[in-house]
């Protein structure tokens, strides 16, 4: 990749990530950072790559290894952050009526 | 080994594919932004995940595709399992676990391209380019060191390790050791062909700081150090996206680095702590707690009294834990509290930033449970407010309002903020059973002259109490 794209990739991206937190009210930080952690699971992707790629036996385990990794990371966030994430669902179906202060 | 379809249609698939998975990345974390479509935003980044997921099984000149979903099925069936039966009591430590997966992975991705650079033949032609070493260098230095540091952070929280292992001069050995690491790192870049020893040693080092960084940190502080590690995680995942030049990785890892490192400063600014002190405080270090000088007794109410007492209270201020989370209690407070309010008793509610473990967690609970959002107060807010307050009603909060963080210079908590229950001038905990808070320290609140203990599941406890006030008509 040209390194000048890259860098600019790089400088829209931080923004991106810095603006989409900063909106976020204090009460959901914790969820986030659940999503947060979620969304670096993407890493599973270069993992596969890796061991895709790996063609002596130490390349081969050390990309297994990442993969079961990267797996772990991606399965195992998206898990924890949906299941506290319906907690919050089924507290909003049971609100009450009579809500407004 | 060639590619399931043609290398020039896979790739122009993977590279839509890894635009829409980013699309989807930013989308998702924007609407968890807000309770409202939070839910709505993780099913969003996980179909970007999946559709990312499949795409890249087209990536040209792949093989090992056997081993690829054994190692899918093992270490996503293992996170599945354990993800979906880890009490929410204990999801911080999973969080810490599976960022430290993430890192884990990253620093794997960086060994192959190391490895296959110094088992390269010397005078063949170089794999990578100086920048490239550089980039894979640096992100499986993040990536090992959020690894191990995230592992030690489970192992604290699951309480698997108790102590905190701290001795004199641990920050300058700490020190050492990004020196060296850094040090080698450089070698591996500026030889071009480096040793198999030399990497190995790299990994080690970097491995060993993770740990050493993160065993003197106590419990207390942990949610700041796992957002930390998360946002390591993130950097390491961009940098080894440059090495294999994937930009759904770059994209995702550069997002969650930039977004993790502003929540990191948000959560201990939350806390009243900065991110050095954190670091290098050893704060909430559990290892010598004094818990031999508490006075007094426990002395245990019955909910129909706690009724009683409040039904008559000019002022009521509620302090929620965790604890009633866990019990799924804040329906029936809001009732019990409505109730009070009907009667003519002020009711507020006090948060302390770090209630229950997950900062913010209990204001969704409360707001969508019906509490009015101006009964709310947080922590500057009301400290002022107990000595007017007939009745401090703690439920299932431990460690937030024990006053020993203001007086005992010895206690882990000390100079944690808290919320000033023992100022109100009588004090009605609901609590499960007599052990301590989640820091193991004993609560000298429970122990005041005029602090009343109801012993019980925080749900079937406010029932009660909701009885005894209709009772009292």
């Amino acid at each position: 990749m040209e390194g000048v794209i890259a860098l600019y990739i790089v400088m829209l991206a931080a923004f991106t990530g810095y603006e989409v937190i900063a909106r976020v009210p204090v009460i959901l930080h914790t969820p986030l950072m659940s999503g947060s952690n979620f969304v670096h699971g993407i890493v599973l992707v270069g993992a596969m790559v890796a061991l895709g790629r790996a063609d002596t036996m130490l390349e081969q385990i050390i990309g297994f290894i990442g993969v079961v990794l990267g797996a772990g990371n991606a399965v195992g966030g998206y898990v924890v952050t949906e299941r506290m994430l319906e907690m919050f669902r089924s507290s909003g179906q049971k609100k009450k009526p009579k809500e407004a202060a | 080994m060639a590619g399931l379809l043609p290398d020039n249609v896979a790739t122009l698939l993977i590279d839509a594919s890894y635009l829409l998975v980013a699309f989807l990345f930013i989308m998702g974390l924007k609407a968890m932004s807000s309770p409202v479509t939070a839910r709505r935003g993780i099913i969003v980044a996980g179909l970007g995940m999946l559709i990312g997921t499949v795409m890249s099984f087209l990536y040209p000149g792949m093989g090992n595709f056997a081993l690829m979903l054994l190692a899918i099925a093992f270490g996503g069936g293992l996170a599945w399992w354990s993800g979906k039966r880890v009490a929410m009591t204990d999801m911080p430590q999973m969080i810490a676990l599976y960022n430290g997966m993430g890192g884990g992975a990253a620093a794997a991705i960086a060994a192959v391209e190391l490895f296959r650079i110094a088992s390269a033949q010397p005078g063949a032609a170089t794999v990578h380019g100086p920048v490239v070493i550089a980039l894979a260098a640096a992100g499986a230095f993040i990536g090992a060191v959020s690894f191990s540091g995230s592992l030690i952070a489970f192992g604290k929280l699951q309480g698997l390790i108790k102590r905190s292992f701290r001795f004199k001069g641990q920050q300058v050995v700490n020190l050492l050791i990004v020196a060296a690491t850094l040090a080698i790192g450089a070698s591996l870049v500026v030889a071009g062909h480096p040793t198999m020893q030399t990497v190995v040693l790299f990994f080690a080092l970097a491995l060993v700081l993770g740990i050493t960084m993160t065993l003197p940190i106590g419990g207390a502080d942990m949610p700041v150090v796992i957002s930390m590690y998360n946002a390591f995680t993130g950097l390491a995942v961009a940098f080894e996206g440059f090495v294999l030049e994937n930009t759904a990785m770059i994209i995702a890892g550069i997002v969650v680095g930039s977004a993790g490192t502003l929540l990191t400063q948000l959560m201990a600014k939350a806390m009243n702590r900065s991110l050095g002190n954190v670091l290098f405080s050893g704060f909430g270090d559990t290892g010598a707690v004094a818990t031999g000088d508490v006075k007094g007794a426990l002395k245990p109410i019955e909910p129909s009294d706690a009724g009683v007492m409040m039904a008559f209270a000019q002022k009521v201020i509620v302090i929620p834990g965790y604890g009633m989370a866990v019990a799924q209690a804040q329906h029936k407070v809001w009732e019990l509290c409505q109730l009070l309010i009907d009667k003519g008793v002020m009711v507020r509610f006090a948060i302390h930033p770090v209630a229950g473990r997950m900062p913010g967690h209990m204001n969704v609970l409360l707001a969508e449970a019906g509490v009015p959002y101006d009964l709310i107060a947080d922590l500057d807010e009301i400290n002022a407010e107990f000595e007017t307050a007939d009745v401090a009603l703690v439920i299932g909060a431990n460690d937030v309002v024990n006053p020993v963080a203001r007086t005992d210079k010895s206690s882990p908590i000390y100079g944690m903020p808290i919320l000033n229950a023992d100022k109100a001038k009588n004090v009605l905990v609901i609590k499960r059973g007599q052990g301590a808070g989640f820091s193991g320290i004993e609560n000298h609140l429970f122990y005041l002259d005029n602090t009343r203990m109801v012993y019980g599941d925080a749900r079937k406890a406010v029932a009660e109490l909701i009885h005894a006030i209709k009772a009292a008509g």
